[in-house]
């Protein structure tokens, strides 16, 4: 067996507290409090143990990480351990005073999220009216305050249409990178995969669309694609594979191998309040798991690409069959591969509405935001 | 691909950079350099370190090029040709500036 690497990224969620209410959302269907949410002290040991392990970005991220008042604080602990900074936010509430006292912090880049090119639809999908001029606005910002910006766009069935219009906004907002996301549904999302999942035909046209721009923006912009998983003859290298680049911190403090996986039972998922790192890393049985590919069944265990894509995503094996250890439902030779397609006919069937988050405006704004939507 | 960018495209006379948010490293605990990017990481092999560090914002791609072809005592050509698409790529990557 090969030794283990250290993690190359650290996911910091901070929050699970978001103004917005995505129907994609890939954050767990129950949310973590407030109350229950790691202190500054812990977030800054976590961040000093995440670099002394090898940890070289970090990624604030949440919900909204800038309901945290400690975020610049954050920022400066982890630019002093040697870690770059990445902020991956929704945008909305950020004002030139907080984003000058997080570039100044050390803050390195900021990932913004748009949900549409089209204004009043993209505030229907992210639950919130004025956000999408609030995003406009802070693309603005950042560009003023000379760092790089991504735009992500997670797209699906709702926005497709206007994908060429939303590289066309992104180009215009002044990104320097753009992400093109087609839903991953896990959390919350997977309530709305009907309502989400696009037809194979949009998915064409998009992949076709996305080709045309990269080459049209060459040098300008750099745009990431991730494909969607029901349409995929080979399963995603979820993570790189599992504990072998990356590290999750969830808002209460649990270390987890990837942001879905707190969903998987039969895990008791260690706390960052309660061990180092380093000691979850190389040796707690949760990360020891599904890492490497002695915990394979077929056809992955003699699979040539076993180590190509280390089976897929242990979260999504969980959400369609109720078994985290099979194959990816997503790779054409699992057992299991006609689940998708299944999932596929059922949202053509259908025009099912959105299901939202259930939190009130008063929750939302404040601390307490409660954990149990409908 | 990138005809209509022919002004990025690298050639002897570019003076390429680092971009300002590129931190290119060496990092003690995986005794290797590092390229850290926007949300992006590359791990540049020893051929690519050696170009790297010759990248400081004054040097031309030609003055790079000659420095590494007397270091090996290689051919010019095959020298150029590995650096300049290097450079293209990290320039595509906006890792490099010129």
């Amino acid at each position: 067996m090969n030794a283990v690497d250290p993690p190359l990224a650290l996911l910091a969620e901070l929050t699970h507290r978001c103004p917005l209410r995505c129907p994609y959302c890939s954050n767990p269907v129950e949310l973590s409090r407030a109350s229950a949410e790691l202190d500054t002290p812990t977030w800054k040991r976590v961040l000093a143990e995440a670099a002394a392990l090898g940890v070289l970005q970090v990624h604030f991220s949440g919900g909204e990480p800038l309901v945290r008042r400690d975020l610049a604080d954050l920022v400066r602990h982890a630019a002093e351990a040697g870690l770059y900074s990445n902020l991956i936010t929704s945008g909305i509430r950020l004002e030139a005073d907080r984003l000058a006292e997080l570039v100044e912090a050390g803050l390195e880049h900021v990932q913004l999220s748009i949900q549409d090119s089209d204004m009043a639809n993209g505030d229907r999908i992210a639950g919130l009216a004025g956000a999408q001029e609030a995003k406009r606005r802070v693309a603005r910002l950042v560009r003023e305050a000379g760092l790089p910006l991504t735009v992500n766009a997670v797209v699906h069935r709702q926005n497709l249409g206007r994908l060429a219009q939303i590289i066309d906004l992104a180009v215009a907002l002044g990104a320097d990178r753009l992400e093109v996301a087609h839903v991953q549904y896990y959390g919350w999302a997977l309530r709305n995969r009907a309502a989400l999942l696009p037809s194979r035909k949009q998915l064409d046209a998009a992949t076709a669309t996305v080709e045309d721009a990269r080459a049209r923006f060459a040098g300008v912009m750099v745009i990431d694609y991730v494909v969607p998983d029901y349409y995929a003859h080979r399963p995603k290298a979820c993570m790189g594979g599992w504990g072998r680049r990356f590290l999750n911190v969830s808002p209460t403090g649990k270390v987890l191998p990837c942001h879905a996986a707190e969903t998987l039972p039969g895990f008791d998922f260690p706390s960052a309040a309660e061990a180092s790192l380093s000691a979850i890393w190389y040796h707690s049985p949760s990360f020891e798991r599904f890492r490497g590919t002695a915990w394979m069944p077929e056809p992955c265990r003699s699979c040539d690409r076993r180590e190509i894509d280390w089976g897929g995503c242990r979260c999504q094996a969980f959400a369609l069959t109720g078994d985290a250890a099979r194959t990816d439902p997503a790779c054409a030779l699992s057992p299991d591969h006609d689940l998708l397609a299944g999932a596929v006919a059922d949202a053509q069937a259908r025009e099912p509405g959105f299901v939202y988050r259930q939190h009130s405006a008063a929750q939302r704004h404040t601390s307490e935001l409660t954990s149990s939507p409908a | 691909m990138a005809d209509t960018n022919q002004y990025k495209r690298v050639v002897g006379g570019s003076v390429p950079r680092f971009a300002p948010h590129a931190r290119f490293r060496f990092d003690d605990i995986r005794q290797a350099w590092v390229v850290l990017a926007p949300e992006r990481l590359l791990l540049p092999d020893e051929q690519a370190v050696e170009i790297l560090r010759l990248i400081d914002g004054e040097r031309t791609v030609d003055a790079v090029i000659d420095e590494l072809a007397r270091r090996y005592e290689a051919p010019r050509e095959v020298i150029a040709a590995d650096v300049i698409a290097m450079l293209q790529d990290l320039v595509g990557k906006k890792v490099l500036r010129q």
